[in-house]
């Protein structure tokens, strides 16, 4: 019916609810305010020694080849921080991380502006590079925010339509 | 019930969120949707396109077959676009 990737066969437990005290910690963050890609990273590795790879993904927003003036981001409070949360977490499950962080911004956003962060850590780069696109991929199709275009031309245009491509990205993590 | 609408099914029917009584006789989400697209032609054309609205029930994610089983709050939106 929704197509909608599945998270876990388990029911994931929602984030500080029954957390294993040895996964890594997890930062979530949803906000109207721009962040800062290289502070966060040296947050997150600030006084851990042993980390290998960091991996980093920033999602910005496209001009749409000069047709957009803007995004705008609606996003579910509490939802939004749980769903991320819940992904974040069985990113640890799967891959041994040192740390895993992903702010999502919301409000309007001008093309060129950052939208979305995600940082991952590890001993080394594997695990590092496949947590960051896991939660990106899940992010994009399980959390709950929705892009409203704005154009150059004047006035708000339509809803972003969700792309079945993003679909068949997360259900590759379930093969 | 408390319940609320993202995006498009938000502005087809014309409201962020409202708190409902929801009769006893509906007991899943997708007799949720049957009752409200019968509230009247905004709900019914927030719902119209119905096998793309999404549901969560207290913030999870749920199919439409979901029973509500004492949920405090349900929302409806499109497929998600963020990212």
């Amino acid at each position: 019916m929704t197509g909608q990737a599945p998270l876990s066969p388990q029911t994931t437990p929602k984030p500080d609810q029954e957390r294993d005290p040895a996964l890594p910690p997890v930062v979530v963050r949803i906000q109207a305010e721009d962040f800062d890609p290289a502070a966060e990273i040296e947050k997150l590795v600030a006084g851990k020694a042993n980390i290998g790879a960091v991996v980093t993904f920033t999602g910005l927003c496209r001009d749409e080849a000069g047709r957009l003036a803007a995004l705008e981001l609606e996003h579910y409070p509490g939802m939004a921080e749980e769903e991320i949360g819940r992904i974040a977490q069985e990113a640890c499950r799967r891959w041994p991380l040192d740390g895993i962080l992903a702010i999502h911004r919301h409000g309007r956003i001008a093309p060129g502006g950052n939208i979305v962060l995600v940082v991952a850590a590890s001993r080394h780069r594997r695990a590092a590079f496949e947590a960051a696109e896991f939660l990106m991929d899940y992010l994009k199709t399980r959390a709950p925010f929705w892009k409203k275009e704005h154009l150059k031309s004047g006035g708000a245009g339509e809803w972003v339509d969700a792309r079945e491509s993003d679909n068949a990205d997360a259900d590759r993590w379930t093969r | 019930m408390q319940i609320r609408y993202f995006a498009w099914v938000r502005e087809r029917v014309g409201r962020e969120a409202e708190t409902l009584e929801v009769p006893a006789a509906v007991t899943t989400v997708s007799g949720l949707i049957d009752w409200l697209a019968e509230r009247d032609e905004s709900y019914a054309s927030a719902f119209a396109e119905r096998d793309t609205i999404r549901v969560a029930l207290d913030h999870e994610h749920v199919e439409h077959d979901a029973p509500l089983a004492g949920a405090r709050e349900a929302a409806f939106f499109p497929p998600m676009t963020g990212g």
